[in-house]
């Protein structure tokens, strides 16, 4: 086969069309204008860093050149932004490209735009209900009913028939063969919580309305203080749209002892499947000890945002150029 | 032995799957924003044609099938094989009915067909999208019936059998779609 010319077809050519890009603009200026009503405050953080995430999900990419030691670029602001809440910014927000290595496909591009904000002194129900504002004010022609807020035990319960808490990896198994006739590879005993939430009950939640995931296990607790009269469960929500995942928030673990504890787990587990162990921002661990101040933040995907509010279903639609063009 | 890791994985690639060569038809990466991430992958068996799904854990290695596509020109049936020759290098080859399979019905001497081969062995038959066939058998025409839209058995000299217009007589030449085995046309001389 010959080897494909770039030149000689229309790849050159935005993957997003005009018109969806002036939408996408739109929806930005919306963002800023939702939040500087509500005076919090834009902020910048370094998308390049000496660290590395130790999330063993994330993968950073490295970046080197002349006259450098190799760097990273985030895969998500939310370290530098906590030590920026540390500091005594109070509420910011921040909207930056992160890059996630090895995430590619129709809801997934390796650069991506992520929009990130911290309310201090909001706990998970408070925040959930500005992300509820946010989208709704977004996203208000694809939304036919208020949001519908659901534990993830019930989620489980509701499309997949099991409970995730009580479950054997066999049990989840077959649950996922009740609903979904493939065969399965490489696929391990602590998958099959992710993949039952991303192939059988993600595709069955309502589609005209957000759905609000609460509750998370304490194994996928990720940056979450634990639930306070429940240390099975942490204080992590998701929020959905007809199946397509569009945030994911947490009220803060600000416990620095916990917090370490985390990442030299997450390091392990890392070192377990073969992942490099890249150097974690120990700054961050430092603004701990300083004290971040009791908060709530959240991440929300703002690709598939746009890509909801102008009826795409390929990721590409909405970016100028997808990786394949970029 | 080559291998393919799930983020090579894409449509067209050809990967072994418990000892036989499949065809990645679909590539869906799917991944929760914090969690593991899965390729849900729709492959065609080259053998047999059929398609299924599976989910792969996202980082696994599959070997690599040694399947390439080569277009040949049809020779003739000896009664137990279809040979076929390269045009260039004049190399021949012979497929059994097993690679041949319904593609037999469609072979025409001198037509370009696409072998398929897994370690240089014939497994797969893919006719030219159209034929150009001669009706050797079928129902005396209706002369002047070219607007009822009716249709016959019309059995070709390749012994395909196609539904055309019922104005058709026998050795006229027709231009039929492989894929679908619908009739397209009186073909032009």
């Amino acid at each position: 086969m010959a080897p494909h010319d770039p030149t000689q077809d229309d790849t050159w050519r935005p993957s997003a069309s005009i018109a969806t890009l002036q939408r996408r603009a739109e929806l930005i200026q919306d963002i800023r204008r939702f939040f500087a009503g509500r005076r919090v405050l834009e902020v910048e953080t370094p998308a390049l860093s000496h660290a590395a995430s130790s999330e063993p999900h994330l993968q950073s990419m490295q970046v080197s050149g002349p006259g450098m030691a190799t760097a990273y670029l985030h895969t998500s602001p939310e370290l530098a932004m906590k030590r920026l809440l540390a500091a005594g910014s109070g509420d910011i927000f921040q909207l930056c490209k992160v890059f996630r290595a090895g995430e590619r496909g129709k809801r997934h591009n390796p650069d991506l735009t992520l929009l990130d904000w911290y309310r201090l002194g909001l706990d998970r129900q408070a925040l959930m209900s500005e992300v509820g504002e946010l989208l709704t004010e977004l996203l208000a022609a694809r939304l036919a009913a208020p949001p519908r807020v659901i534990t993830y035990q019930q989620a489980f319960q509701d499309y997949a028939g099991i409970d995730p808490f009580a479950a054997s990896p066999a049990q989840m198994e077959a649950a996922f063969r009740a609903h979904v006739n493939e065969d399965v590879v490489g696929v391990g005993e602590a998958d099959w919580p992710d993949l039952l939430l991303s192939r059988v009950v993600q595709p069955r939640l309502p589609a005209d309305r957000l759905v609000f995931i609460t509750h998370f296990p304490a194994a996928q607790a990720s940056l979450a203080r634990l639930d306070a009269h429940n240390p099975q469960l942490a204080c992590r929500f998701e929020a959905f749209f007809g199946g397509l995942e569009l945030a994911n928030g947490f009220e803060e673990l600000t416990d620095r002892a916990e917090q370490q504890r985390r990442i030299e787990a997450e390091q392990a587990a890392r070192q377990a499947s073969g992942l490099p162990c890249l150097p974690s921002d120990v700054r961050f661990l430092a603004a701990l000890q300083a004290g971040l101040p009791p908060c709530s933040g959240v991440a929300v995907g703002v690709d598939r945002v746009v890509m909801l509010a102008c009826g795409q279903d390929e990721i590409a639609r909405v970016l100028s150029f997808d990786f394949a063009r970029a | 032995m080559a291998t393919y890791s799930t983020n090579e994985f894409r449509s067209g690639l050809k990967i072994m799957l418990d000892g036989d060569p499949y065809n990645i038809v679909e590539n869906e990466f799917v991944k929760p924003g914090k969690g593991q991430a899965f390729n849900r992958v729709k492959v065609r068996n080259l053998k047999t044609g059929r398609v299924l799904e599976k989910t792969f854990k996202s980082g696994e290695s599959v070997e690599a099938a040694d399947v390439i596509d080569t277009d040949m020109q049809y020779l003739y049936n000896d009664g137990e094989a279809w040979h076929f020759m390269h045009p260039e290098t004049f190399e021949q080859i012979a497929a059994d009915e097993k690679a041949v399979g319904d593609a037999a019905q469609w072979l025409k001497e001198q037509d370009i067909c696409i072998i398929t081969l897994w370690n240089d062995v014939p497994i797969a038959v893919t006719p030219p999208n159209h034929v150009i066939l001669k009706i050797v058998e079928t129902d005396p025409g209706l002369r002047g019936d070219t607007a009822t839209g009716g249709t016959k058995p019309a059995k070709c000299e390749t012994g395909a059998v196609v539904k055309v217009p019922l104005f058709l007589e026998e050795g006229e030449t027709i231009k039929v779609d492989t894929r679908t085995g619908e009739y397209l046309g009186r073909a032009k001389d």
